[in-house]
């Protein structure tokens, strides 16, 4: 117990999963429901980074997430399977599961570069005119892959599903759902951290007083790209999630729609709030798949679920608190004895 | 070698002179005052010191470096720390938090060594936390460590401001009307405090300050600026009797119409 207790439980809980999905104990629909919900939860916490801890107002986030699910298809695809574009595979398809990780990786880079686009403008305006550029760095990164007609345009890209059964075949496991498991814990994991540490609460201090954050030797652009770049690398790690989950990927996925479904989850949490983040994504995505019986009359109901909830609670489920500080006994079990955080 | 050496430092803003021809030398360990009346350009001055504002003609020497065009966080990390004159902490954040923070310079790690919890985060965490602690305790504000600053009263954020100014370990102080808006009793408990943190930290003060009970009784040399020229400068003695410094301040009495 102590300090492993929330890696014990998460490790416990995913081996639960994952043996859930082996065993065919749950139908596929429910699982990719739970990938679903585990892709939400890492874009709802990597956008709460830049919106609610640095206090930014950033409204591209489905555009990052485009980067990176293009990037660790096209890898993946160019790599591992043959096809018209790309020629015969370049690597045996059953590397695939040990490569997988690594493309995922790249692909998380490649959002972190595209995250500049949005960082570098960061450091010389802020508030609505920042949130005007994250929108166009969504637009910019939408009608260039339309416009890119070696990966498909605006038809789309597929190909995914055929490197997902041969990381299947190699080895017998969900791989998939797997690494969604390890994703999401380690989006958590990372930016917990980073918030909690002296060195990532000078993020905090750049959403309070800038200027005073500068004058107390806060390094503010750099602060800024960090947080910019560690918010659109985990987005696009969760948008190559994404694509191999569906199998299929088409750049309408990506628009301003879904930047603002996950704007919602995070200030349906609460900003600056990681467990709240987590809370959301999670009953947001489960409650907008309750109401699929309802089909279009669904985006009545959720909506007015969302200004009900803000009327009544406008700072989100959790407001700028964390689970341990609603329930004090919790933090005993999670932090090393004796010793408050 | 001087502590600052400022000269001939102006400053435009368009067409308007905010700050002309300022000189100030500091040899280290003075505790000096800024006077003048509203609009002097007391506070630009300040600004530019520590980089938030780049001066369109002159010398800034700190420390034997040139500090004109450095941004402020490194100006900062020279050794130079200041308070605002609108109180500027950071309010979501305790106050022990915010006596952290501005450690960032000096912090020796980075994002890597933050999510890995390596030796070094836990080794310089361990050191930000006792500065931070130390300051607290010197302070008489221990007891206030997990407050938020908003929360407290006027007079101990001033104190929470100059504390977390103390902990980026300045050569160079700069307090921007720290008696603004305080009662009789905490400007005298001001006083002290000014008057104690220059003894036991051993650092060169620069005031701007308003409130004459403060000057007069705390500062050792005075400049006095007006219109962002200097009009004068002496002991407090001196420049309270100074006819231009009475000019500035009260305006000239009307010649009778004969």
């Amino acid at each position: 117990m102590g300090r492993f207790t929330s890696l014990i439980l998460y490790g416990f809980f995913c081996v639960v999963v994952v043996a859930a999905a082996q065993g065919r104990w749950v139908n596929p629909y429910i699982l990719q429901i739970a990938m679903f919900v585990g892709i939400n939860v890492i874009l709802s916490a990597s956008l709460n980074l830049v919106n609610g801890y640095m206090g930014e107002f950033s409204v591209g986030h489905a555009g990052f997430m485009a980067v990176g699910a293009y990037v660790t298809s096209v890898l993946n695809v160019w790599l591992f399977s043959t096809t018209k574009v790309f020629g015969p595979a370049v690597l045996d398809p059953s590397t695939a599961v040990y490569l997988f990780p690594a493309t995922l990786l790249l692909g998380g880079i490649g959002a972190a570069l595209a995250g500049l686009l949005v960082a570098i403008p960061s450091f010389r305006t802020r508030g609505d005119y920042l949130a005007i550029i994250t929108l166009a760095v969504n637009y910019i990164v939408k009608s260039s892959i339309e416009n890119m007609q070696v990966i498909g345009g605006a038809r789309g890209f597929m190909g995914m599903s055929g490197i997902v059964n041969a990381m299947h075949e190699a080895v017998n496991l969900p791989w998939i759902l797997i690494w969604v498991l390890v994703c999401v814990g380690f989006t958590v994991w990372v930016i917990h951290r980073f918030v909690n540490s002296t060195y990532g609460k000078g993020i905090v201090a750049i959403r309070d007083d800038e200027i005073a954050a500068e004058i107390m030797s806060v390094n503010t652009p750099r602060m800024k790209m960090i947080a910019f770049m560690l918010s659109s690398g985990l987005a696009g790690v969760a948008g190559g999630l994404f694509a191999h989950i569906l199998g299929y990927i088409n750049p309408g996925t990506f628009t301003i729609m879904k930047s603002t479904e996950v704007l919602v989850m995070v200030y349906l949490g609460g900003m600056g709030s990681l467990s709240g983040s987590v809370l959301s994504a999670v009953s947001l995505t489960l409650v907008l798949e309750f109401f699929r019986p309802l089909q279009v009359a669904k985006w009545v109901v959720v909506p007015l679920l969302l200004i009900l909830l803000m009327l009544f609670r406008p700072e989100g489920i959790m407001g700028h608190r964390e689970f341990t500080d609603i329930f004090p006994r919790l933090r005993r079990l999670f932090s090393p004895k004796g010793k408050e955080e | 070698m001087a502590l600052l050496e400022i000269s001939h430092m102006t400053l435009f803003f368009g067409g308007l002179r905010a700050v002309y021809n300022f000189n100030m030398k500091l040899g280290g360990g003075e505790l000096v005052g800024l006077i003048g009346p509203n609009g002097a350009g007391k506070t630009t001055v300040f600004n530019m010191v520590c980089g938030f504002y780049r001066p369109t003609e002159g010398e800034v020497v700190f420390r034997g470096k040139r500090i004109i065009g450095l941004k402020p966080h490194e100006v900062t990390s020279l050794g130079m720390a200041r308070t605002f004159q609108s109180i500027r902490l950071w309010n979501s954040l305790t106050v022990f938090e915010n006596l952290c923070i501005s450690q960032h310079y000096r912090l020796g790690y980075g994002l890597w060594d933050a999510v890995w919890r390596t030796g070094r985060y836990r080794e310089n965490e361990r050191r930000v936390r006792n500065t931070a602690e130390e300051l607290l305790e010197i302070l008489g504000l221990r007891h206030y460590a997990m407050e938020y600053p908003k929360n407290l009263p006027y007079g101990l954020q001033r104190r929470v401001e100059i504390g977390r100014a103390l902990s980026i370990r300045p050569s160079l102080l700069l307090l921007d009307e720290p008696a603004a808006g305080m009662n009789p009793g905490e400007i005298e408990e001001l006083i002290e405090l000014i008057r104690w943190i220059r003894s036991e930290f051993q650092l060169t003060i620069w005031l701007i300050e308003h409130h004459m009970r403060v000057v007069m009784n705390v500062c050792e040399w005075i400049k006095v600026l007006d219109f962002g020229e200097t009009i004068a400068e002496g002991s407090p003695h001196e420049v309270k009797k100074n006819p231009r410094v009475i000019h500035a301040y009260l305006g000239e009495e009307e010649p009778a119409h004969a």
